[in-house]
């Protein structure tokens, strides 16, 4: 689509306020193979029900509906693998449904999960993400990845997803970022950043203190992208519950997790990038009618858009999801987020799609050092925080899982748990982990509102998870 | 003795011959850090799919007659009549009409530059290019689309003008049927069994 009807542009409404109430994850690894799958996600939801006191048993007992993440079935090998899990869980005979949209699975399955509790049809449900990308080697992985492109026109090129979506970092390398060395060394500092703070987080796959020299030795993938700017495969689960209000202040009470309001909202594009046409920028709401008007002379080429720089999904994503929550400037108005940095450009691209900053100026959010728990220009806190979890190149990425994951992150900073879910000695050594000497708290003082991005491929589905503290609400219930 | 499978169509339905899977043996996973006990198996899987071009079928059959066709939509009543698409659609994306079948061989072979590109340094299973893979995205004239293939011939650059190859002897009735060189590469430089098709 290349034009909008006024119906197309409605924002949507949830019928009645949605609450976030706890949530829960494995541990993330490469390979996990003294465990199965649903090993993996009751570990998952017996984390979320400990963070309200309850009993697995007892959380279970509210369940009305599941909804499960789970993206590539051939990985597994398990065709309605939901129906195993939800099996496993004891949840039968309950209703429950799989989600499927790649990169995105984890934040479509709380987009419906969302939607189910507004609507009414349920009080309480589980949102239950999980992937296993171990039980093939990377080559035969690679290609099962590029299933996920056209079969015709794409996967026989190569069958390396790397190459149909490393066009547009180069696209974007040349375009926005001019191929400068300052901007190169950019994209190396958010490597660094996100395996950093892995180093911190006890679920983390891929914790490492890197130099952005590091970076820039590791092996070209596909130039100018190196093997420590890409995303990693991982296994592991995620879950959340969501509900109405009542339930949701019943599962809290007397407990330390505060309910927390959520939205979730989506957009979508073509699934093969040569098919993007070319169209007006829709606009956030801290955007000017006349701001892009010269895009294309201060960055040559830049006169395109989506164009093969920017992703259209996310842009719509957080278009429908900053007015439903009454978001103004995501700068000003949010505390803490996570995004999906598949690749360190693609973080940056992502910046401006959800309006971090302009199209075109995305690396500034990195130098400016506003990204960072404590900016490393200033020494005082990062203005607006991103992927403290390590994020996808730090954390994981274990596909159905990882928006799941990204939300509860967020939710353990405005429920002020972060340092204590993370610094649990027993967790480290439960996953034969190392707690560094030198642990650092990455709480976020006095987070109320936060933001996850959850993000397919080529940009094909993109969802934009917002909680908020529900006593600081940006807008009036309508 | 196995023979690969090979399928026609007759009277509408799929006439199916030779064999369409091999079996291998389970091998068990033993644990090294733990006794050797069991932890899993192997599941060797090899099976041969059948799948239908469709509406599509035109552009691959005639990229081995050294074509390059895409579509347009001739809808008078469709607000974007006269887009063209390369990749091809079989539909208009806005009115959903059958678009029209245009053969884009010249248009391609005299407007077509680099949009973008990379040069990936690895493959997944079943690639059977040549690495690095130059993979381009290329922009004609008056086609609305990008097209994804791949170099053959030539470093790509943004703004690099390229012309179609085709492989014209032994066809594989893919994608990988249809490469590009840049624009001036003698006939003598084009990889086996590719020609400019003219």
């Amino acid at each position: 689509m290349i034009k909008f009807s006024e119906r197309h542009l409605k924002i949507p409404k949830l019928s009645r306020p949605v609450y976030l109430v706890t949530a829960g994850q494995s541990k993330f690894g490469r390979a996990i193979p003294e465990k199965r799958i649903e090993e993996l996600v009751v570990d998952a939801l017996t984390m979320a029900a400990k963070l309200i006191d309850k009993t697995p048993a007892e959380l279970k007992s509210y369940i009305h509906t599941a909804y499960y993440g789970h993206f590539a079935d051939h990985f597994g090998d398990q065709l309605l693998g939901e129906a195993v899990i939800h099996d496993r869980l004891g949840l039968d005979p309950l209703g429950n449904i799989g989600i499927k949209t790649g990169g995105a699975t984890g934040g479509s399955t709380l987009w419906e999960a969302v939607k189910t509790v507004a609507s009414g049809y349920s009080d309480c449900v589980l949102a239950m993400g999980w992937e296993r990308m171990d039980e093939v080697p990377t080559d035969e992985g690679n290609h099962l990845i590029s299933c996920a492109a056209d079969k015709d026109w794409e996967t026989p090129l190569g069958h390396i997803y790397t190459g149909y979506y490393a066009v547009m970092a180069q696209k974007y390398w040349q375009v926005f970022g001019k191929e400068e060395d300052s901007f190169r060394q950019t994209m190396a500092e958010i490597s660094v950043k996100h395996h950093g703070y892995a180093r911190f987080n006890p679920f983390a796959h891929s914790p490492m203190k890197i130099t952005t020299d590091d970076v820039l030795k590791s092996p070209v993938v596909a130039y100018p992208l190196r093997a420590l700017d890409c995303c990693l495969m991982s296994v592991g689960a995620a879950c959340a519950i969501i509900c109405d209000e009542d339930t949701a202040m019943e599962l809290t009470k007397n407990t330390k997790n505060k309910p927390l309001r959520i939205w979730v909202a989506a957009g979508s594009h073509t699934l093969r990038p040569a098919c993007r046409r070319d169209m007006e920028i829709p606009l956030l709401p801290n955007e000017t009618d006349d701001q892009y008007a010269d895009l294309g002379k201060r960055f040559p080429g830049g006169d395109r858009y989506p164009g093969f720089t920017g992703f259209l999904a996310a842009r719509m994503a957080v278009w429908y999801g900053y007015r439903m929550a009454g978001i103004v400037d995501p700068m000003e108005d949010l505390d803490v987020v996570e995004l999906h940095d598949a690749f360190t450009i693609s973080d940056i691209q992502t910046y401006e799609d959800i309006g971090l900053r302009p199209y075109g100026y995305g690396r500034d959010y990195v130098e400016s050092g506003d990204c960072y728990h404590t900016n490393p220009n200033t020494g005082k806190p990062g203005r607006l925080p991103s992927n403290l979890s390590g994020g996808l190149i730090g954390c994981m990425h274990a596909v159905g899982a990882t928006g799941i994951m990204q939300t509860f992150e967020i939710a353990s900073h405005i429920w002020n748990r972060w340092g204590e879910i993370h610094e649990d000695s027993s967790l480290w050594d439960d996953f034969g982990r190392q707690k560094p000497d030198d642990w650092t708290n990455l709480q976020v003082n006095d987070a109320k509102k936060a933001m996850a991005i959850s993000h397919a491929g080529v940009g094909s589905h993109v969802t934009a998870t917002i909680l908020m503290d529900p006593d600081h609400l940006l807008k009036e219930e309508d | 003795m196995s023979m690969f499978g090979t399928v026609t169509v007759k009277d509408g339905k799929y006439r199916i011959k030779g064999d369409f899977h091999h079996i291998s043996a389970n091998i068990p996973i033993r644990n090294q850090d733990n006794a050797w006990q069991l932890i899993g198996v192997t599941n060797p899987r090899d099976m041969t799919y059948i799948h239908t071009y469709g509406g599509e079928a035109v552009f691959f059959e005639n990229l081995s007659k050294g074509k390059i066709h895409g579509t347009r939509c001739d809808n008078p009543d469709c607000e974007f009549k006269g887009t063209v698409y390369i990749p091809f659609r079989i539909h208009c994306p806005d009115c959903l009409a059958k678009n029209t079948v245009v053969d884009l061989t010249d248009v391609c072979r005299k407007t077509a530059i680099i949009h973008t590109f990379m040069v990936c340094e690895r493959s997944g299973a079943f690639n059977t290019l040549d690495k690095p893979i130059r993979f381009i995205n290329i922009e004609f004239e008056g086609v609305t689309t990008i097209l994804m293939s791949y170099l053959s011939v030539g470093e790509p650059k943004v703004g690099m003008r390229v012309v179609p190859i085709f492989r014209m002897l032994d066809p594989t009735y893919t994608i990988t049927d249809l490469s590009w060189v840049a624009e001036a590469t003698p006939e003598s430089a084009l990889p086996k069994g590719f020609s400019f098709g003219h």
